[in-house]
């Protein structure tokens, strides 16, 4: 069963490990996944701790239906203390750790310690040991993996490796499964390379006991379906998540030059359809019909023959709009040079193009690229950015550490360039047309980002009734305002709010965001995870109880900000979203800025909605109400 | 008409689902390697690879097979073990040249049996990487994507 999976204590110092059962309340209070990920953190991370010191805890999960029968169940989540951020360090990751981790008989594993020497952790049907790692140390993310498979002997083994990048402890380095799946976001890798922790490897053949089998099939058939069946599913089948830039760079919602504009002029050589001149196919998660990433191979230049996997918009982002260059090669051989290194594709892109126009503001000097013409468009510049970030090598050693560092580094004001939310850049994207979008970046508790509490589906200007029926007594009641139009304020703290929710009841259930209200409206929710859960597990969930699950972990989340001393004065945008309109686009992004004044309102309602006070802390009746006031209790 | 499962790996995403679903169905559980079917992954070249009982003919199973417990069900065209009369050698797991014969977790052989017609790999397949097709179509289907491969030659050829 599913709920006989585990959690495993692993203290690297010592090299001990406990393993207990996870009880069933803690289940019902927090499911599992990201949700029970922020009750371990909030209980094992000592407040102000170190983020690379040895006990900062790194949390990492499977979510409750991992490897279950659930549409795309192959998602696991990793948790620390941020140290890009010093906030909530949190990310989430597809490919086919989650389900082995199940298969092994584990659903959550807190690491704390440092490892004397490099050391991989190996966890075999319930057996768990600390192994050397120095024959793999130093290896990129593809060879690591292929060592580690040939030394034991499997190639069946999954991992999640770091690259260099983490080794080298870049306060951005992600953690990897297979070529592309990335725990990208906040620095996990970091934490791992500070733990001397190079990969965790798994194996398991243990039986997933499935409550209901034939009922989940079945159920499971159904859920596909509803998903395969809408446009936007059936367009990632084909080209990934690459179409949404054709959308977004001809509107005008997309960075380009470091926020300086909003459209990649002629960009049409990075579009998804010139994919077809390098994919060999596609790739899929563990059961994921959607499978939306290419397999490549990259095809002349000097990274010719490489095979990789991706790219998202994401780095169609990081190498085509940012830095300003319209030629795929950048994208395709960026998004390889960030997969090896087990680099954040995002936070890469976003210093190299910060650092660029740094560089054409003279800012930055020759003598401090150390002779790199680092000017937009230049892509040989921008890969060889990515190789010294990696490497830590000369600016390379300064933009590794994150946003405001590198700024405090730099200095020449050069903070007043930064794209960013509580020390984390922005996903590529331009939300001044968009104030949903904005509030979403401002309020999402590991920093600017869009997988947290975006709502997306405000984008297409929907009928009333669908918003209707998508935010509505769905399943809380709401009885205020939803405006179809994404350049207004009304109603959209509502929207972010609700998809908040809905985000952590995914990430608990270890479900792929792609298979829930994100891009697609008529998506399972919150009434389809009850169905499956139930199935799968056997446990009863109404979905009212999994909406409360998911505000009892958001606030934690939240209440974990705030111990580390994060408050409203974090929950804001750059000026740069308010003092600058967009300058091109379509006319509902053109000449768009956020307005202060109606954006502290739309914040102001956003903490009211969450029973949180004017300064965004969440008030002792709402932590009682979730059974949450006396944390840390120390259950797990 | 015999209809047959057939493999198109150049459609085949990796994702596991079949072998998910076969345990499930097969079993109740989820575990692949109770699957009947496995993609066989090559990473670094992002190679994947439906392998299954290619429900031989002539099968070295059967042929091997010391009680005559395996047999040919010619209704659905595919080879079957008795139970009643298998004594769990595992021979033939040891001569199927493809890994068609499995080992389940407590030690009985295990083959795929088209799930009696209904094979649910190809049900749950969106790619149609795995189908099950009438055998006598096979090389039909075959033949018209030749030609269309050959259709785009000539064309570039002629202009």
């Amino acid at each position: 069963m599913p709920l006989k999976r585990k959690i495993a204590y692993i203290d690297l110092s010592k090299g001990e490990v406990e393993v207990r059962p996870i009880p069933i309340e803690m289940r019902r209070k927090y499911i599992g996944g990201r949700g029970l990920d922020a009750y371990l953190l909030y209980n094992h991370c000592p407040p102000k701790c170190d983020p690379l010191g040895p006990d900062n805890p790194l949390i990492v999960s499977a979510g409750i239906v991992a490897g279950c029968l659930a549409s795309a169940s192959a998602r696991s989540h990793v948790m620390a203390k941020s140290p890009l951020t010093g906030a909530l360090g949190s990310a989430n990751m597809g490919g086919f750790f989650a389900p082995e981790l199940a298969w092994a008989g584990f659903h959550h594993l807190v690491i704390k310690g440092k490892a004397s020497q490099p050391a991989y952790i190996f966890i075999n049907d319930g057996r768990i040991e600390i192994r050397d790692a120095t024959k793999v140390w130093g290896a990129g993310v593809y060879d690591s993996q292929e060592i580690l498979r040939q030394e034991l002997g499997d190639p069946e083994v999954q991992c999640m490796v770091i690259g260099p990048a983490g080794e080298n402890l870049v306060r951005f380095a992600n953690v990897m499964n297979g070529h592309k799946n990335a725990g990208g976001r906040t620095g996990m890798g970091a934490v791992m390379g500070s733990k001397n922790l190079k990969a965790i490897v798994v194996r398991g053949t243990m039986d997933l006991e499935i409550a209901y089998p034939r009922e989940a099939l079945e159920y499971n058939k159904e859920l596909i379906d509803m998903v395969i069946s809408s446009k936007v599913s059936q367009t990632m089948q084909r080209w990934g998540t690459m179409f949404i830039y054709g959308v977004t760079n001809t509107t005008g919602l997309i960075r380009n030059r470091n926020f300086q504009q909003n459209q990649l002029f002629g960009g049409e050589d990075i579009e998804c359809e010139n994919m077809d001149k390098v994919s060999i196919g596609m790739a899929g998660c563990f059961g994921c019909q959607v499978h939306c990433r290419h397999r490549y191979i990259i095809k002349g230049g000097p990274y010719d023959g490489v095979y990789t996997e991706g790219p998202e918009y994401t780095s169609q982002g990081a190498f085509g709009t940012e830095p300003d260059i319209n030629d795929m090669e950048s994208v395709l051989v960026g998004n390889h040079l960030v997969n090896d290194y087990g680099l954040d594709t995002l936070e890469t892109g976003s210093m190299i193009a910060w650092a660029m126009e740094l560089y054409e503001k003279g800012i930055l000097t020759d003598k401090d690229t150390g002779g790199i013409k680092l000017n937009f468009g230049n892509k040989e510049a921008l890969w060889e950015m990515i190789h010294k970030i990696a490497r830590r090598e000369g600016l390379g050693d300064v933009l590794a550490e994150g946003p405001l560092r590198a700024a405090k580094k730099i200095g020449k004001g050069s903070e007043k360039y930064l794209i960013h939310v509580k020390g984390m850049s922005n996903l590529h994207s331009d939300e001044r047309p968009t104030p949903s979008l904005a509030l979403n970046i401002a309020t999402a508790t590991r920093g600017a980002d869009h997988l947290r509490s975006r709502p997306a589906i405000d984008l297409y200007n929907l009928p009333i009734e669908v918003l209707d029926k998508v935010y509505r007594n769905n399943p809380v009641p709401y009885e205020g305002p939803l405006v179809n139009n994404y350049n207004s304020y009304e109603g959209k703290a509502w929207m972010v709010l609700w998809q908040e929710m809905l985000y952590m009841a995914v990430d608990c259930t270890g479900l792929c965001k792609y298979h829930t209200i994100f891009l697609g409206v008529n998506h399972p929710a919150f009434k389809e995870f009850a169905r499956f859960i139930y199935l799968n597990t056997g446990l009863e969930f109404t979905p009212e109880e999994i909406w409360e699950v998911a505000n009892r972990a958001y606030t934690l989340e939240r209440m974990f900000n705030i111990r580390e001393g994060f408050s409203r004065k974090d929950d804001w945008l750059v000026d740069r979203y308010f003092d600058e309109p967009t300058p091109l686009g379509l006319p509902v992004a053109r000449g768009k800025a956020i307005d202060r004044k109606k954006f502290k309102e739309m914040l102001d309602e956003y903490y009211q909605l969450h029973e949180w006070d004017e300064n965004g802390v969440p008030t002792p009746e709402l932590l009682k109400k979730l059974g949450i006031d006396k944390e840390p209790s120390h259950q797990l | 008409m015999q209809k047959m499962l057939i493999v198109d790996h150049e459609k085949c995403t990796g994702c596991r689902l079949c072998e998910l679903v076969c345990s499930v169905y097969h079993d109740g559980v989820s575990n692949p390697t109770r699957s009947r079917i496995h993609i066989i992954k090559f990473h670094n070249q992002g190679f994947f690879f439906p392998m299954v009982c290619q429900q031989c003919q002539d099968a070295a199973c059967m042929a091997i097979c010391p009680k005559d417990a395996i047999y040919r069900d010619e209704e659905l065209g595919r080879v079957m073990i008795n139970y009643d009369l298998c004594i769990g050698c595992k021979m033939c797991v040891a001569a199927c040249p493809f890994g068609g014969m499995g080992i389940n977790k407590d030690g009985t052989v295990i083959k795929c049996d088209l799930c009696d017609g209904d094979p649910q790999c190809v049900r749950f397949c969106d790619m149609k990487a795995v189908d099950y097709v009438e055998a006598s179509t096979v090389n039909l289907r075959k033949k018209r994507e030749a030609v269309e491969n050959l259709a785009t030659l000539m064309s570039k050829m002629v202009s």
